[in-house]
């Protein structure tokens, strides 16, 4: 096909999608150069920028574990778990509370870190799988056959549920988690200097998913899990108790976002009932980056959402001389969302789903 | 001009997988032209591409004179190209009526907001609309049930309203997908003499898929057989019957001698 | 009685126990105890710890068996007592142990005294049981009744306690139709009394027999029977009885109520909207708060006499308001326009999202004045009347949900009705009968903004000052709730919804604490009783139906689909 026949063949939507894309991609260039290169804005140092790097990927890495959760219960359900983050905020907030506040009062927290650590991760994550396979039970289990936006209005309303049961059991205030001292403070690896916490997160996030991984590729209900979701019904020929499999998806979604849950507590020293709101509507937007469906995907998406976060602001926007641009890190997230929906709706890697199932 | 639809070197890929080569191909007006092939063979990706759901990737397509090459289906479909599905499509929560007046849509031209300002020539055009859907409706042989949701009307009703529906937008070409499709001999002989009457009495050219060689044979005047994306055969059902090549893309190689017998067979009974 | 008895009474009493616990633990019996039913013998917490006992022993015999009475009875009093036992843990732990409440908030002295009636732990415990154990024994002595004695005695009870928690309306309207004596006889300052408990009573439980046992029949035999000539004048009067109600609403119900049904009528307009694009065309919209937005802030802008505004007049402003939304609505429209189902929700949310911080932020604050909002918007004027109270707000906001009803009503029922349900069945077919999706999907996100925008408008006019968290997520997804909650597609759904999930709540205002919590269950329990909605459209309820049967069918076609798709 010639040039001239391909063009007559894009209509005036096409044309105005690529207008769009275009303009998008001239702001961005636009702001970088202004940036590095004319010297408009804030000066930043070297350090600055590592920083920024480094912070941005420690985010991306919890947004990463959290994304977990909605691309893994997307593969195997076809349906966006919108209360995903309040499982996420019921394991901050239950270990917080209950298991945290307890132990750091009594000592053992400062005498036994590690020991300490491990446990009050262990209690988010049972809590979060709980709250999660109770609410599979009551609010997903009994629609599965039911019209698609039937579920998405339980999980809103579960989502709801959930963030007002934790607030009437815990109360409404912000509660402080206790970081152990050995996590105070910077720590400099390879001649760049990090905040220990976000290093911590980067890591223990980084083993999380790998972990998990292997446990989807290798063992018996990791198998599972991917048969039902390639499809149910030959799943359940192949003797596969896909409810159970489901329930199962459910839990080690749960659990990662319990992980996440914890690290992000570390990060932000505290824990409230609203904290599960903004991490789950991002973390969503990491699985679609990455491609929803996909567990790499997630990781991927995760990481490159938190990046782009941490560094857009200071580098492109500002370089467009927009005030106080942090303020607009979440536009620069969910415009990066829209695009990738646009241009590329299998997301960065991934096959895509959404279409075939629609 | 003699020919309705004249395909040329049409060619449409899916990645690696050519699913229509080089295929030309031209439907006589006021004629009833059928293609054949085995499972596979790429002819519902050729309705498809003149349908405007694929667009092709090589060659050209005239309809009445004109190009639909690159043109959405809904400028297709109101340029009077009409069609069935294979695996029937009705609107399955609507009823049939509501159904009809759906496929109505090439010859509507009221604006959306009329009904809001009540506007005369909107609501003449909606009663007119109604009492031609429900001849249509008649027509097909539904009288009575265009309250009845379509979804829970017989199989063989839903295919005739299928019909009645490509039929409510005056079709110059009406493309049908195995129309026989699951029925039984009665009912299939039954759509056959149907299909013949829209020819005859309303003048429809009609472009057949189907695996039933009776029907095939019955009423086609020309039947085009296409194996891997490819034409392999063209002409009158007598030619297409006795062709080797045909019946070894059908049965593989070895069994044509049988296999001609046994059409021949199919013919005579 | 079986094993299989004595398991299904464990589950029911012990999953009613479970309910019982979370109440008392979240604080919803003690916050709720200081509001009074009937006063002096009722209050809304102990209610709450009664109908999960009542349901428990309503529920005890499975529908459809028969059994003899004592088991029946029995098995009422055992589910009754296993509901009370988590409860009476809690009082013990609570009680023995007052650190527990540096841990969980809502774990007070004051919570185990209203739950042992301040009578102390152990004779608490016991008198709690006891009425736990009646409440059974009550609920499983229901279904001994003959249904025509049962239906009005229920019908009744509902009503009275429904009389007496939104006594609240019942009191604004009399307040302005009777003296104070009177009203003090009727009404405590929540809650209704005794008194006025019994009149409810009797007169809900005379209208509800005189119903059950004589007036549905007549009733039914009278609409059989009428001809059409009649049907229509009967129809005609109803209307005119409800248009009289409408125009002389908020002078019987008061300041704050009509200031209650302006809110609900603000969500009816955007509901209305939103059921154009979601329930008649399909298309999943999560940013839809955006077109609000925008109208509250053109208007905002346009009418403000601060120094970001222009001071124009109102009526000025609103075709502008509605123009900007409409325009939003196509451009937004545009890149969306091939997504289907999930990722529509997902772009559009996106877009709200973006928009809700770009309205927050330091970028458009010289235009739209960031987190200070803006202030001093101006209040509509006709020659004579300034609009200022919500009495004066209530006519126009009536005046554009009835203009809203109508245009959607007419666009429902007309060619552009049929394209769009075509589209919401079948996108493909749709656009294969001659249908362009790309003008058919526009309409639907430019009338669904439109009627957004001018809610919007009329929201800015009636607050007088606007800021950027009136326009979160939150109010997307509560109208998407009030769409389907009413009844996917259906106009008369959309208002019923908006009653149910704006007005309850605010007359309900007092439990602020607790009305995302009961949002949010009410959410669940409607989806999984009645997913089609409180009003459904003939529609839906043909697709919920047909969704629950042909399940396996229409699994038989997606694979004939893939075949075909194959053989393509």
């Amino acid at each position: 096909m010639t040039l001239t026949q391909r063009l007559r063949g894009i209509d005036w939507i096409s044309a105005a999608l690529w207008v769009f894309r275009a303009v998008i991609i001239i702001l961005v260039i636009v702001g970088t150069v202004r940036k590095l290169f004319l010297g408009v804005g804030t000066q930043y140092t070297t350090q600055d920028w590592l920083d920024f790097i480094s912070s941005g990927l420690s985010q991306g890495g919890l947004y990463a574990l959290i994304a977990l959760g909605y691309t893994m219960v997307y593969g195997v359900l076809f349906m966006i778990n919108f209360a995903h983050g309040e499982f996420f905020m019921s394991g901050a907030l239950t270990s917080t509370m209950l298991v945290a506040s307890t132990l750091s009062r009594s000592g053992f927290m400062n005498e036994q870190p590690i020991i300490y650590l491990v446990i009050v991760t262990v209690a988010a994550v049972l809590t979060s799988m709980a709250v999660a396979l109770l609410t599979e039970r009551v609010a997903y289990r009994p629609l599965r056959r039911a019209p698609r936006l039937v579920p998405l209005i339980t999980a809103i309303g579960a989502s709801f549920f959930w963030q007002y049961f934790f607030r009437g059991l815990f109360g409404s205030e912000i509660k402080p988690f206790p970081v152990p001292a050995i996590l105070e403070g910077w720590i400099t690896i390879a001649g760049i200097t990090f905040l220990k916490v976000r290093f911590v997160t980067l890591v223990a996030s980084l083993i999380a998913l790998i972990l998990l991984y292997l446990f989807i590729m290798k063992t018996k209900t990791g198998k599972a899990i991917r048969a039902v979701a390639e499809d149910k019904d030959v799943a359940t020929l192949m003797g596969i108790d896909v409810d159970r499999t489901i329930a199962m998806t459910f839990a080690v979604g749960a659990g990662m976002a319990g992980i996440a849950a914890i690290l992000w507590a570390l990060v932000f020293r505290q824990a409230h009932f609203y904290m599960g709101f903004v991490p789950g509507i991002k973390a969503f937007t990491a699985a679609v980056l990455g491609g929803i469906g996909s567990i790499p995907g997630a990781a991927l998406g995760g990481l490159f959402l938190g990046l782009i976060e941490a560094v857009g602001p200071p580098l492109f926007l500002e370089g467009l001389g927009i005030p106080a641009a942090h303020q607009l890190k979440d536009v620069t997230a969910f415009t990066l969302l829209v695009l990738i929906l646009i241009f590329r709706p299998q997301g960065i890697i991934g096959e895509r789903l959404a279409e075939k199932k629609a | 001009m003699s020919n309705l639809l004249e395909a040329t070197r049409v060619t449409k890929r899916f990645g690696g997988l050519t699913a229509v080569n080089d295929l030309s191909f031209s439907i006589p007006r006021n004629s009833i032209v059928s293609i054949i092939g085995p499972n596979g063979a790429g002819k519902t990706t050729f309705f498809n591409c003149i349908t405007g759901f694929y667009v092709i990737d090589e060659g050209d397509i005239v309809f009445d004179g004109h190009s639909i090459k690159g043109k959405s289906p809904d400028v297709i479909t109101k340029m009077g190209i009409a069609r069935t599905y294979q695996n029937i499509r009705l609107f399955s929560n609507m009823s049939a009526i509501e159904n009809i007046l759906v496929g109505m849509e090439p010859r509507l031209h009221s604006p959306w907001f009329g009904p809001v300002f009540g506007l005369r020539g909107t609501k003449e055009e909606e009663e007119k609309a109604n009492v031609d859907a429900n001849q249509l409706l008649n027509f097909v042989g539904l009288r009575g049930k265009g309250d009845t949701l379509s979804s829970s009307l017989p199989y063989g009703d839903q295919r005739r309203l299928e019909i009645a529906r490509a039929l409510a937008g005056n079709p110059k070409l009406l493309l049908l997908d195995e129309p026989t499709a699951g029925m039984n001999p009665r009912e299939t002989a039954e759509t056959t003499e149907f299909i013949r009457n829209l020819r005859d009495e309303i003048g429809i050219t009609v472009l057949l898929i189907e695996h039933d060689m009776r029907v095939v044979m019955g009423i086609s005047e020309d039947i085009t057989v296409l194996d891997y994306g490819q034409k392999i055969a063209q002409g009158p059902p007598v030619e297409i019957q006795g062709n080797s090549r045909v019946i070894e893309a059908y049965l593989g190689r070895g069994a044509a001698g049988s296999a001609q017998l046994s059409l021949k067979h199919q013919e005579a009974a | 009685m079986t094993r299989k008895e004595w398991s299904h009474l464990i589950r029911i009493g012990l999953l009613m126990g479970l309910a019982v616990l979370v109440v008392s633990v979240i604080g919803m019996v003690e916050k709720f105890n200081e509001r009074a039913l009937i006063v002096g013998y009722l209050t809304l917490g102990q209610l709450l710890l009664y109908i999960p006992a009542l349901y428990a022993g309503y529920t005890s015999v499975p529908a459809g068996e028969h059994r003899a009475m004592p088991q029946r009875l029995l098995g009422g009093v055992v589910v009754g007592l296993l509901a009370v036992m988590p409860v009476i843990l809690l009082i013990l732990v609570a009680s023995s142990w007052p650190g527990i409440r540096s841990y969980f908030v809502n774990i007070s002295p004051n919570m185990v005294k209203i739950l042992t009636a301040g009578k102390g732990v152990g004779p608490g415990i016991g008198l709690l049981a006891g009425e736990m154990a009646a409440l059974g024994l009550i609920g499983a002595a229901i279904h001994l009744i003959p249904d025509r004695i049962r239906k009005p005695i229920v019908t009744a009870i509902i009503f009275t306690v429904g009389f007496a928690l939104f006594s609240d309306v019942s009191l604004n309207i009399a307040n302005q139709l009777f003296a104070r004596k009177t009203v003090r006889v009727l009404f405590g300052t929540k809650g209704i009394t005794p008194l006025a408990t019994v009149i409810v009573f009797v007169i809900s439980l005379v209208a509800a027999s005189l119903w059950t046992w004589k007036g549905r029949e007549a009733y039914a035999r009278r609409q059989a029977n009428m001809s059409s000539e009649q049907a229509k004048r009967s129809q005609r009067i109803a209307t005119t009885v409800l248009m009289i109600v409408l125009l002389t609403l908020p002078w019987v119900l008061g300041v704050f109520l009509t200031d209650v049904l302006d809110r609900v009528g603000i969500f009816i307009l955007m509901a209305l909207g939103l059921n154009i694009v979601v329930g008649f065309a399909g298309l999943l919209d999560l940013g839809y708060v955006a077109f609000y937005a925008i109208g509250a802030y053109v208007t905002a802008i346009m009418t403000s006499t601060g120094n970001l505004g222009m001071g124009l007049s109102f009526w000025l402003a609103v075709p502008v308001a509605v123009v900007a939304a409409t325009m939003a609505g196509i451009i937004l429209g545009i890149p969306v326009l091939r997504m289907r189902g999930d990722y529509l929700a997902i772009v559009t949310l996106g877009f709200g999202e973006i928009i809700r911080v770009l309205v927050r932020s330091d970028l458009l604050k010289p235009v739209i004045g960031g987190a200070q909002g803006i202030l001093n918007i101006g209040r509509p004027t006709i020659p004579g009347l300034t609009f200022t109270t919500p009495q004066h707000f209530y006519y126009l906001i009536l005046l554009a949900c009835l203009l809203a009803w109508f245009i959607s009503g007419r666009l429902r029922d007309g060619r552009i009705g049929r394209r769009w349900m075509a589209v919401r069945e079948d996108e493909d077919v749709a656009e294969a009968v001659g249908i362009n999706l790309v003008i058919t999907k526009l309409l639907a996100f430019a009338m669904g903004a439109a009627f957004a925008g001018l809610a919007g408008s009329l929201f800015a006019a009636r607050v007088g000052t606007i800021f950027p968290n009136s326009f979160e997520l939150l109010i997307s997804i509560n109208v998407l709730c009030i769409v389907i909650i009413g009844g996917i597609g259906s106009l008369p759904g959309v208002v019923v919804g908006a009653f149910v999930l704006v007005g309850l709540p605010e007359l309900l205002r007092e439990f602020d604490e607790y009305r995302m919590l009961m949002y949010g269950a009410l959410l669940i329990i409607m989806m999984l009783v009645r997913p089609e909605g409180l009003w459904p459209s003939p529609i839906t309820r043909r697709e919920m139906h047909a969704a629950e049967e042909n399940a396996a069918a229409v699994e038989a076609e997606h694979s004939s689909d893939i075949r075909a798709a194959v053989e393509g």
